[in-house]
């Protein structure tokens, strides 16, 4: 994985999520949770950063997001794709969707596209069921979808 | 809510705000505006009404009318017919499928009639932002009665009981639970409420702390009383942003007004509930492996005895429940224990919320009596199977419950009828198939999860469950023999016998289940490679008839790799090497001419 650079505004503010927890080593998921709010993902450098705040071992830290499927160490896309592979979206055909943006896109399940435009996840169940299956792009929920309508989909955010 | 004459219920949802719900509330506020009614009539944005698959759903009140498939555009006309002129606006009116009739009351309809709402006796009916409202239907006033006129000790008598048991899955009765936590001797005592709702198709909880959060609160407040502790910790799931916004707002709420905090109702009982981030583990919903993720790391499972009301949360007593669970507290403290237990059957009391999903017509979030029969559930409630295919299977119980055919629809619904029926009772999922599902497929959707969601701490579930897995894939490809059927059973009782926790003790569940149900479908996989429901790629081959072919290219035009080829006129092929069998040619094929061999 290439090394990512943090500058010191990063740094500062990464420093400041632990105190504000205590740099408690307990707090170690609500502070991973707020740093990933703040800068999308958790590469190894923010983690090492972490780990000394908090006197644990990188190890530890690397544990822990490696544990938690909502932690990720690779960057999202700028439009982030999520279809819903719940047991409600399946029995009604989510994975065919996610086969269809995955070949509309070129790319595979947890990568970006070159361009860094879309990245492609799946999640289980966001509640939608009566409009399975589910797909969201960032927030936006789009609910019944039908293979037809990928294509649609990703044109609404290709510029 | 005094000041209004009328009130506008949006439901605000997952299902109706992915249909843009809040959209239809913010045009009835402007509708309502321009018609200077702001001050008369309130519109408020509440949780799930259940009724998802009619959705966008609104209710006015007191008129007691609800208008389904509401669109944004519709606003105007609601505020000037019904609001104005009180007239219903009866193109959005409901029409029962059954009798053709338009139902504006929703209790008359078949998709409610037969529910009984405890649980979720405030979805869709309070502004879940508004603690006033919920007090305005007797909220807080069972921890009121309990603080001021209960013993600890009388507490748990009535939980116990009233026969309540626990929600989450397991059905562990809810008072001997709260006893054996209030027993413990210790500076420190815990309540922990289990809202990380894992199973991959459910939104219950969900749907309870965003249509009623206070509920919760109220009810692990008594809970604290109950066993002698003065802190709460709700774990919840990250994925839950609306969940958890409507509990901070509904945790700031009750301090202001004393119901949480210091010296409550001047009884010198002291509570307050902080919340705990999940971060996408299943297993982290088993009581240990929650603990220990609330500790701040990995969320693994450990040996029980210790009891997490012996230890818990940083090796103090605590008291876990589900969502659910603390839910009906409050009312059976207002109501008592006789009438909780006068509904349901002998071993299992009270009302289960399920949530319905898949191939049936209402899709969405109901709550039962226990005892009530699937037959009930789906062919009334649920208003039958969707496009009126055929039923076949229904899973309850998540990636640890089973799947149940026709031949189950009778019996009635309790933790013990589901368990020897070969399923499990759950945390409330619950999912019909037709015959378009592939029952080994589905065995195998489920042992994905579990693979995933395994945490690797035991050698059983960690390589045994991959190894099933692995069978049903080879299954699926074809390439199964007679000899994989009786390892996949075989192993299935290992990995279910040696596992730690509940994880891996029950994740072979729809492996057996679907082994003893559908044995005909695996053996038709593995002997004659053919898949009845068409979902088993490798077994399947789309064939355009050359005799009903009329060489309208409709298919050759949208096949995504270019795989038909044929004449304007003529009959076309399909080039099975590059087919990748995605089926957009048989759904355009306005002839019929291709078919799945
Ligand atoms: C793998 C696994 C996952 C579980 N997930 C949940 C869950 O998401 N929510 C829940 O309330 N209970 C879950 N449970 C059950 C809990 O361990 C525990 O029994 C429950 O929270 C106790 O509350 P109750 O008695 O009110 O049901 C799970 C158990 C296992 C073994
Ligand atoms: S049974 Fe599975 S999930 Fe449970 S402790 Fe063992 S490895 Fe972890
Ligand atoms: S199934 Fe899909 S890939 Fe195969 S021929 Fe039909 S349209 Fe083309
Ligand atoms: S399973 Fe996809 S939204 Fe529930
Ligand atoms: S989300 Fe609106 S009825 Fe369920």
């Amino acid at each position: 994985m290439a090394k990512v650079k943090l500058d010191d505004n990063k740094i500062q503010k990464i420093k400041d999520i632990c105190a504000a927890h205590g740099n408690k080593a307990g707090e170690a998921i609500n502070i991973l949770h707020e740093v990933q709010n703040t800068f999308g993902y958790l590469p190894a450098e923010v983690q090492e950063l972490i780990a000394e705040q908090i006197h644990v071992s990188a190890a530890h830290i690397y544990g822990i997001v490696t544990f938690y499927s909502f932690f990720t160490m690779l960057p999202k896309g700028e439009h982030p794709i999520s279809v819903c592979l719940g047991t409600a979206c399946y029995v009604r055909g989510s994975e065919k969707i996610l086969d269809e943006f995955k070949r509309q896109l070129g790319i595979n399940i947890g990568e970006t596209t070159p361009d860094g435009k879309f990245s492609i996840n799946c999640l289980r169940c966001v509640g939608a069921c009566g409009l399975a299956p589910v797909a969201l792009v960032g927030d936006k929920v789009y609910g019944r979808i039908t293979t037809d309508q990928v294509k649609d989909i990703i044109a609404e955010y290709q510029n | 809510m005094s000041e209004y004459k009328m009130h506008i219920l949006v439901c605000g949802g997952p299902g109706c705000s992915a249909s843009k719900s809040e959209q239809i509330a913010a045009n009835l506020r402007s509708h309502l505006q321009q018609e200077g009614l702001e001050k008369e009539v309130n519109v408020v944005l509440t949780g799930c009404f259940g009724f998802c698959e009619a959705g966008p759903i609104i209710k006015i009140m007191p008129d007691n009318v609800f208008y389904v498939k509401v669109q944004p555009e519709d606003a105007k006309e609601i505020v000037q017919e019904h609001i104005i002129k009180g007239r219903m606006v009866e193109r959005l009116l409901y029409t029962e499928p059954s009798n053709g009739k338009k139902t504006p009351l929703d209790t008359d309809t078949d998709f409610y009639k037969k529910q009984v709402r405890i649980a979720l006796r405030n979805c869709g009916i309070i502004d879940p932002e508004n603690i006033e409202e919920y007090i305005a239907l007797d909220g807080y006033k069972a921890l009121a009665t309990c603080l001021t006129e209960y013993t600890p000790e009388k507490v748990i008598e009535i939980v116990s009981a009233s026969g309540l048991s626990g929600r989450g899955g397991a059905g562990f009765p809810t008072g001997r639970k709260w006893a054996a936590t209030a027993k413990s001797k210790a500076e420190q005592k815990y309540i922990v409420c289990n809202a990380d709702e894992g199973d991959p198709g459910a939104f219950m909880d969900r749907s309870i702390l965003e249509g009623d959060p206070h509920s919760v609160l109220e009810a692990m407040a008594i809970a604290g009383y109950a066993v002698g502790a003065d802190k709460g910790l709700i774990y919840i799931r990250a994925e839950y942003p609306l969940a958890i916004h409507r509990l901070q707002i509904a945790l700031d709420q009750a301090r202001d007004r004393g119901l949480l905090g210091k010296d409550i109702f001047s009884t010198g009982f002291n509570f307050d509930i902080e919340l705990r981030y999940g971060a996408g583990a299943f297993v982290c919903g088993e009581a240990t492996a929650l603990i220990h993720s609330m500790e701040g790391l990995r969320g693994e499972p450990t040996m029980k005895p210790p009891r997490t009301s012996d230890k818990g949360y940083l090796g103090m007593p605590t008291n876990v429940n589900n969502v659910e669970t603390y839910a009906n507290v409050p009312a059976i403290i207002l109501k008592g224990a006789d009438w909780f237990s006068s509904i349901g059957t002998e071993n299992s009391k009270g009302t289960k919320v399920f949530a319905l999903a898949g191939q049936i017509k209402n899709v969405g979030l109901i709550e039962v009596p226990m005892g009530i029969t699937l037959r009930e559930i789906i062919y009334e409630i649920g208003g039958g199977m969707n496009g009126g295919k055929k039923f076949k299977a229904i899973q309850t119980g998540g990636p640890s419950g089973g799947c149940l055919t026709e031949k189950h629809l009778d019996i009635p619904i309790d933790y013990k009828s589901l368990s020897d029926a070969g399923s499990m009772m759950g945390s409330g999922g619950m999912v019909i198939m037709d015959e378009s599902s592939c029952m080994v497929s589905i065995a195998k959707f489920y042992l994905d999860f579990t693979v995933e969601e395994s945490c690797g701490k035991c050698t059983p579930c960690r390589i045994g469950n991959k190894r099933l897995y692995e069978l049903l894939d080879k299954i699926t490809q074809g390439k199964g023999t007679m000899e994989d059927l009786d390892n996949l059973r075989n192993l299935s009782h290992v990995i279910k016998d040696t596992s730690l926790c509940g994880l891996g003790q029950s994740s072979p569940n729809p492996v057996l289940s679907t082994l003893d149900n559908f044995w005909d479908e695996y053996v038709e996989h593995v002997k004659e490679h053919k898949c009845r429901a068409g979902v088993c790629k490798a077994l399947m081959k789309y064939e355009i008839n050359p005799e009903v072919c009329v060489g309208c290219t409709a298919c050759a035009r949208n096949c995504p790799v270019n795989a038909i080829k044929g004449e304007k006129k003529q009959a076309h092929q399909i080039n099975q090497e590059a087919c990748i069998k995605c089926g957009t040619c048989m759904e355009k094929c306005k002839f019929g001419a291709i078919s799945i061999k």
